[in-house]
């Protein structure tokens, strides 16, 4: 075990050398693009043992992985934006290959305008695709967290793919101290993974990819939905095992409370925006006032009932969401808030998208905003005025 | 001619879904026969997907595998480096030789599957890569593709009063391949099994990776009765419309030349697909084959 001070990119090939990944295929974009650079000198320099195909998209990269995984190697892949959305049709056929391939998505804009800083749109694009979706808060959590991802993925009850996602130039590009694991610890913790079901052998030969006709596509998809319901209770557990191995937990993995006790107002949030919350929490304890945050970690499978209970005695809840579901007037969390959520006053922010700082003043409007608010509004926080 | 023996065990299963006289069916049947049992297989989305694997039925005795339609080279780049891995890392395939080939129609090659297929070739995997061309979209019902030769009817490019069928010639894959500088490229027709086998046999014996064109009379697209599929084949190759040949390292290599070069008519006549052209258009195309074989010195 030892600390080193590092970006989050960095972090993140980190994560994949301790879990002694078979295969790595990607494509370079930014913010991404230092993280699969970084695999890439730690295999020319014999640190890490595996294949590095360098696709030429990220359709391809995806695509690659798709095909490692059901050959039974443990396989990653990294991207940003476009990227993802490029392998939008791709990441329904890992989902539904029970591929537990694990992706590390830096969340960036989407174009049009072309727009390479921070929000949430990308990984929200894809949120049915069957993925398991994790954002993550620092740096230190990206490695936990992408470490855990295989441990989740592989699991014999899962079999699903991994998103983890991590704020582009945020976190991707900042430097914070990171605790790494023992390279035998982490070996011993995640093993070597041995596909349960099938893999493309010679030996036991398989056919992966059929036409799943009307008969039988339903029941298919249902097993799919079921699994990922059910991988809540692994992700628990990994959160808690993890824990015992390495000392640190996120809550309980699903999602993470901070300074409910007493707090009428508490603002749910993911990804980075967190530490800023939990900051301007800080300072309003000081002042006497009680708000809380509920730090939403695991968005796929979305925790209804965690979620619930966090919030069974607030008064005033704040969404901040990083993303936009055009002709609806709210974020993706704001939805899910209030599908979740009855009788309770519900807001929901659209903040920082394209990179646009969330200041500290700017958490301090919210909860006024939604303090004194009459009704459930949306409303956009961090608009230029021209 | 002393006939190669080749194995009787069959890794295409009968029974599948393919249509009666469907050559694409005979084109898995006789990789496979030469590729054995220890071969993994990639079939992107189109006909050969469709009806070798209705779940939960399968026709496939060997691992095999459909992502989408236009990955095909990716999936095969990310079976080829799982190998690598897996042999390195856990000592699995110790010693054997796995065969990772893809069997892709035209459309999922040389349309919307060409950025990866180029990507996998330029990449060098050790891949066998190979398209059977029935020359349209069969599986949606007869598009044109690329891949479509001039002047053929297909849905998307009927012939009428301002049109003669499809207006463009056929794009020249086995060149493209060849451009990408690797080590095999081969073009072969089902109604020459011995030829087509003997280039997958020795394509499998290469290290690195390798591209066959095959082509493959289709019943429906083109328009013949079943019984004519391979008939209708030999008449592409002893007209010079599909010339057999490969390019080893490069250096081109015509595999069989026809003893007498017949008329094109004689393949166009017996084609639906052709019935709207007259007898001026048809001079047209000759000229265009008899240029294409004096270049490739054919004659």
């Amino acid at each position: 075990m030892k600390t080193i001070i590092t970006r989050g990119t960095y972090a993140a090939a980190e994560a994949v050398r301790l879990a002694d990944v078979d295969v790595v295929a990607a494509y370079p974009i930014t913010p991404q693009t230092e993280c699969v650079e970084k695999i890439a000198e730690f295999i020319a320099n014999g640190e890490l043992n595996a294949e590095y195909i360098k696709a030429e998209s990220e359709h391809s990269a995806i695509s690659a992985i798709i095909g490692s995984s059901a050959t039974g190697a443990r396989s990653f892949t990294a991207t940003s934006s476009q990227g993802l959305a490029l392998m939008h049709e791709i990441l329904y056929i890992a989902s539904g290959l029970r591929l537990p391939i694990v992706l590390v998505n830096v969340n960036r804009a989407l174009s049009a305008p072309i727009n390479i800083w921070c929000d949430h749109q990308d990984s929200i694009s894809e949120r049915d695709t069957g993925f398991i979706q994790l954002y993550v808060e620092d740096n230190q959590e990206i490695l936990d967290t992408i470490i855990q991802a295989f441990k989740i993925a592989e699991d014999k009850d899962v079999l699903l793919p991994v998103m983890v996602n991590l704020d582009g130039f945020i976190l991707s590009h900042t430097y914070e101290p990171v605790v790494l694991p023992d390279e035998e610890d982490v070996k011993e913790y995640l093993g070597v993974y041995e596909p349960p079901h099938y893999s493309l052998n010679p030996d036991k030969p398989v056919t992966v990819g059929p036409v799943g006709v009307p008969k039988y596509y339903m029941e298919i998809r249902k097993q799919l939905n079921d699994a990922i319901n059910n991988s809540v209770k692994i992700i628990k557990k990994v959160n808690k095992e993890y824990k015992k191995l390495f000392g640190r937990e996120y809550g309980d993995g699903l999602i993470e409370c901070y300074n409910l006790d007493n707090a009428d107002t508490v603002l749910v949030a993911m990804g980075s925006v967190c530490g800023t919350v939990k900051h301007v929490i800080n300072n309003l304890k000081k002042e006497g006032k009680d708000v809380g945050l509920v730090k939403v970690r695991c968005y796929r499978p979305f925790p209804k009932k965690e979620i619930k209970k966090a919030l069974k005695d607030a008064e005033n809840i704040a969404v901040l969401d990083k993303n936009v579901c055009f002709g609806f007037d709210m974020g993706s969390l704001g939805l899910d808030i209030n599908a979740t959520i009855k009788d309770k006053k519900i807001c929901n922010y659209i903040v920082g998208l394209g990179g646009r700082d969330i200041k500290i003043e700017h958490i301090k409007e919210i909860i006024n905003h939604v303090e004194k608010s009459k009704e459930n509004t949306t409303k956009w926080i961090g608009l230029n005025k021209y | 001619m002393k006939q190669p023996k080749y194995p009787r065990e069959e890794y295409f299963g009968p029974g599948h879904r393919g249509c009666s006289g469907c050559g694409a069916a005979m084109v898995a049947r006789m990789v496979l026969k030469v590729a054995g049992k220890d071969s993994i297989v990639v079939t992107p989305t189109g006909c050969l997907e469709v009806f070798s694997t209705p779940y939960p039925e399968t026709a496939w005795r060997v691992p095999w595998i459909h992502v989408a339609f236009e990955n095909a080279g990716a999936v095969a780049s990310g079976i080829e480096a799982a190998i690598k891995a897996l042999r390195r890392k856990r000592g699995m395939y110790k010693d054997r030789k796995i065969n990772v080939i893809v069997i892709a129609g035209d459309g999922g090659t040389a349309d919307i599957g060409f950025q990866s297929l180029s990507g996998a070739m330029e990449r060098g995997h050790n891949i066998l890569y190979i398209m059977y061309d029935n020359e349209a979209y069969m599986n949606t019902g007869v598009q044109r593709s690329s891949s479509t030769p001039l002047f053929a009817s297909a849905t998307t490019s009927p012939p009428g009063k301002y049109s003669k069928g499809e207006d463009r010639p056929k794009k020249d894959m086995p060149f493209i391949m060849a451009a990408h500088g690797i080590p095999y490229v081969a073009t072969a027709c089902i109604s020459y099994p011995t030829d087509f086998m003997k280039k997958v046999k020795k394509a499998l014996s290469i290290e690195g990776p390798k591209f066959i064109h095959v082509l493959q009379p289709c019943t429906v697209g083109w328009g013949f009765p079943a019984n004519e599929t391979i008939e209708i084949g030999r008449l592409a190759v002893e007209t010079g419309v599909f010339p057999l040949f490969e390019i080893e390292n490069g250096k081109l290599k015509i595999t069989y030349k026809p003893p007498k070069r017949k008329p094109l008519k004689e393949y166009i006549k017996r084609q639906k697909r052709f019935r709207h052209l007259t007898d001026e258009d048809i001079e047209i195309l000759q000229k265009y084959v008899d240029e294409r074989c004096k270049m490739l010195g054919l004659d």
